[in-house]
């Protein structure tokens, strides 16, 4: 039984994402103790969207997989926008 | 034993990522409840997430990132035949889910003892924004926690798996999937902490 594994991830590579995830960590605490109205909600979904991505494709390694992950991966996030989406159209409109 | 014993690698893992689709479209529907909630109640929001500590929240954050760090490398480790490095950074996993937890059990301790906790008379009398923010939080949080235990015990069977070599250089999709679950706990909190900590205007 010999089957094709993906590529090993280096130790490098795993902690420059870890110094990338703390330096973002950093950042959104830096920047929510600025009042930019809504606007703050939205940056701290932004960074957090930006770590979660990192920790997705590099310590997740669906950088390295196949199209299938990353086509349910999307399904998924698709489906879970969706919720959000039509949730807010009946809320914001009662 | 002797005989060729039909392994399938990628449905392995593939099957544990449909496995966390699903964790996430459950605590996505908890995240929708913050939404919705901060969109009917947004100064509340702003007034109760103040009496939130965001140094055990961030604490707690820096304290996730690393234990993902731990186990990212310790399949590199494995897989370059470094059993004993392996086993260390597993063991380095567990004691930041132990310290998260700690962590856990202070804020929550703190938080409780002032009369903040769901059903409580203390609750009641604030503002129904600050009411639902409390409660959705315990119920987020909490559920998160019993995650960290459940990732904890299931990173401990990996060790266990590795010790006798049935989790082995050749065969490692155990331990990557017990590390898939642990860092869907990692980014669960990842969004936790600034919608619930750092919500201050």
């Amino acid at each position: 039984m010999s089957e094709e594994h993906a590529h090993i991830v280096p130790y490098k590579t795993f902690a420059i994402v870890w110094i990338g995830l703390l330096i973002l960590t950093g950042v959104t605490i830096g920047v929510a103790q600025y009042d930019l109205g809504p606007l703050n909600v939205w940056v701290a979904l932004g960074i957090a969207t930006l770590k979660a991505g990192l920790v997705v494709a590099v310590f997740m390694h669906m950088k390295y997989e196949s199209w299938l992950f990353k086509i349910s991966l999307f399904a998924t996030l698709a489906i879970l926008a969706t919720f959000i989406g039509l949730t807010f159209v009946d809320v914001l409109y009662r | 034993m002797s005989g060729h014993v039909h392994k399938d690698y990628t449905g392995a893992k593939f099957g544990m990522w449909l496995f966390l689709f699903t964790e996430v479209l459950l605590f996505g529907g908890l995240f929708i409840l913050y939404a919705v909630y901060l969109a009917r109640y947004p100064q509340e929001f702003i007034s109760a997430g103040k009496e939130l500590n965001v140094w055990f929240g961030g604490g707690n954050t820096l304290v996730l990132l690393t234990s993902s760090l731990f186990v990212a490398i310790s399949i590199t480790a494995l897989r370059r035949g470094k059993k004993s490095l392996c086993l260390r950074l597993l063991g380095g996993t567990i004691a930041c889910a132990a310290i998260f937890m700690i962590n856990k059990y202070f804020e929550w301790s703190a938080k409780i003892s002032h009369g903040i906790y769901p059903g409580s008379e203390h609750l009641k009398e604030l503002q129904p924004g600050e009411m639902v923010f409390f409660n959705i939080y315990y119920l987020t949080t909490g559920l998160h926690g019993l995650h960290v235990i459940i990732g904890a015990l299931i990173i401990g069977w990996a060790m266990i798996l590795i010790k006798s070599d049935r989790i082995n250089a050749n065969d490692f999709v155990i331990l990557e999937n017990a590390g898939l679950y642990w860092h869907l706990v990692d980014l669960i909190w990842i969004f936790v902490f600034p919608l619930y900590y750092l919500i201050l205007h």
